[in-house]
């Protein structure tokens, strides 16, 4: 073996050894985090913790189940607003959003993406928290809404972009009008891609605790008023994690646990329709 | 420059097709006698795909394209001030070079996708229109037990034939082909060809080819387009064994394109 053939070898090796530790690197903090949580919340998770609400302090043994209802109802409510807004806009954008409305669209969409999610928890506050009077969950879920729509919105007019060309010419050529060439043939092509792109960010909201700080509030009694402050799993595990009690802080982990196995499941959930979008069937 | 020994279905006069200011197609006048298949053909990037697509107005859905010139559809220009375009494309079916099945449909509703645009029908008179065309796009046989599952699980050929059983069920008056056999192998090239022959007793059709010898197979006129101009049309056998002028003898013959 030549000289030259040696040392593309060795750069080779050290390259490709170099990107796999990198690799390692990248999906380490994922591998240890889920180890740690499973470690320290696995044995405070019993039957208990997922129908009982706190118990005074001194006991031991209460649960949160008014955070898992809780989030449900605040990450609920908050798809019901963001997710039609989101994607309508999605398909806005996608089909007809050439012109400078479109453009103005999509500017202010990448904008409040890159907006920090404390920003909407205080925007939220004045204005649906401070006229009111009062905390509630429904500020709360307002406050997640926003956060939603420019992510469904993105995501949803790249997947209706990636349907092709062609099928919406077939559609046309058909005799279709543009409204329901849009409807019936592209979105219903797109719809597995568009289900992804609200997974992932359900996901995403499921796990912000800044906006709610400052519009659910959180709660330590079970509540399911969407009028009043409501418990959520993030405010659990901050209010939970900075308290001065070792069971509030089994509580925590146990919670985080929880939360994080939403998010894992709802974007395992996310990548198998994706998965059926793109398989060949 | 026309076939005039039948009444013309389908007509164009000085059709010019742009894109912005760019001339696709050039003021082309050609008639389409009823129930009979006219070939389109010539070298890539003549315009003939140009030029059939706007005999049912899909040019003007191109990005920038536009058409000067009128398109008669039983003498009614189809480009006239009150004309719906889309009412126009159910009268004129289409079928593209690649299938274009709709994914997310079985194969009954593709074939009565483009029925129930004209509002709802009867569920017993959509099962007879979509046997109707299946057997009209010989796909029937193939496909009749299992009409429910997925377009995609069709051959290409069989897609084929499907989009054309699609572009058939709402009973047009003419059919374009844009080279519907551009990506099918022999054997569905064949079925596609022998199709022509039946559906012609029905239909008027138009097929866009660039292979010489489907043209001579399918077709009773022949219409020879070279850079954005119409050469030379005549019946195929004439056009093929004689033709008057020398690009398209050459074209013939394999000297260009």
């Amino acid at each position: 073996m030549t000289a030259r053939a040696i040392r593309r070898r060795a750069v080779s090796g050290v390259m490709t050894g170099l990107v796999a530790l990198l690799c390692a690197a990248a999906v380490l903090p994922l591998v240890l985090i889920f180890a740690d949580l499973l470690h320290k919340g696995a044995t405070a998770i019993d039957w208990n913790f997922f129908v009982r609400t706190p118990v005074p302090i001194g006991q031991t043994g209460g649960g949160v189940a008014h955070a898992i209802v809780g989030s449900a109802i605040i990450v609920g409510t908050a798809c019901l607003i963001g997710l039609p807004i989101g994607i309508g806009a999605g398909i806005y954008l996608a089909e007809y959003g050439t012109g400078r409305l479109g453009w103005v669209v999509r500017f202010v969409a990448d904008v409040l993406n890159g907006t920090p999610s404390i920003v909407i928890g205080i925007l939220a506050w004045t204005w649906f928290v401070r006229p009111v009077g009062h905390f509630s969950a429904l500020a709360g879920s307002i406050a997640l809404a926003t956060l939603m729509v420019p992510m469904v919105a993105r995501t949803t007019e790249e997947m209706v972009r990636l349907v092709p060309h062609s099928l919406r010419e077939a559609a046309l050529a058909l005799g279709y009008p543009r409204w329901r060439t849009s409807l019936r043939v592209v979105v219903r092509t797109a719809v597995a891609g568009i289900v992804t792109g609200a997974l992932v960010a359900v996901a995403r909201i499921a796990g912000e605790t800044a906006p709610l700080l400052f519009t659910a509030l959180g709660n330590l009694n079970f509540s399911v008023s969407l009028g009043h402050p409501m418990q959520a799993l993030p405010l659990q595990i901050f209010t939970y994690a900075t308290g001065p009690f070792d069971e509030w802080h089994r509580l925590a982990w146990a919670s985080a646990l929880v939360l994080m196995a939403l998010v894992l499941l709802l974007s395992t959930v996310a990548r198998w329709a994706t998965r059926q979008r793109y398989g060949t069937r | 420059m026309a076939p005039a020994d039948a009444p013309a279905r389908l007509a164009t006069q000085r059709l010019t097709a742009l894109f912005g200011r760019t001339v696709a197609v050039r003021e082309i006048s050609l008639l389409f006698p009823a129930h009979t298949v006219t070939a389109i053909i010539g070298p890539s990037g003549c315009g003939k795909s140009t030029f059939l697509r706007c005999l049912n107005r899909m040019h003007e859905l191109s990005e920038s394209g536009w058409v000067t010139g009128s398109v008669l559809l039983d003498n009614v220009d189809i480009y006239g001030g009150s004309v719906d375009p889309v009412a126009v494309r159910r009268r004129i079916g289409m079928v593209f070079q690649r299938p274009t099945p709709f994914p997310t449909m079985s194969i009954h509703d593709n074939v009565a996708a483009g029925l129930r645009v004209n509002g709802r029908l009867p569920a017993a008179s959509v099962t007879a229109a979509v046997e109707r065309a299946l057997r009209q796009a010989a796909l029937w046989d193939e496909v009749h037990d299992r009409l429910d599952s997925s377009a995609l699980a069709l051959s290409g050929g069989q897609q084929q034939r499907l989009c054309i059983a699609r572009a058939l069920a709402p009973e047009p008056e003419v059919l374009l082909l844009d080279e519907p056999t551009g990506s099918l192998d022999p054997a569905g090239t064949q079925r596609i060809e022998e199709l022509c022959h039946d559906l012609k007793r029905r239909y008027t059709i138009v097929i866009v080819t660039h292979n010489l010898q489907q043209a001579a197979r399918v077709s009773d006129y022949t219409a020879f387009f070279y850079l954005g101009k119409l050469i030379e049309v005549g019946r195929t056998a004439e056009l093929f064994t004689k033709p008057a002028r020398e690009e398209t003898e050459a074209y013939l013959t394999g000297r260009f394109g």
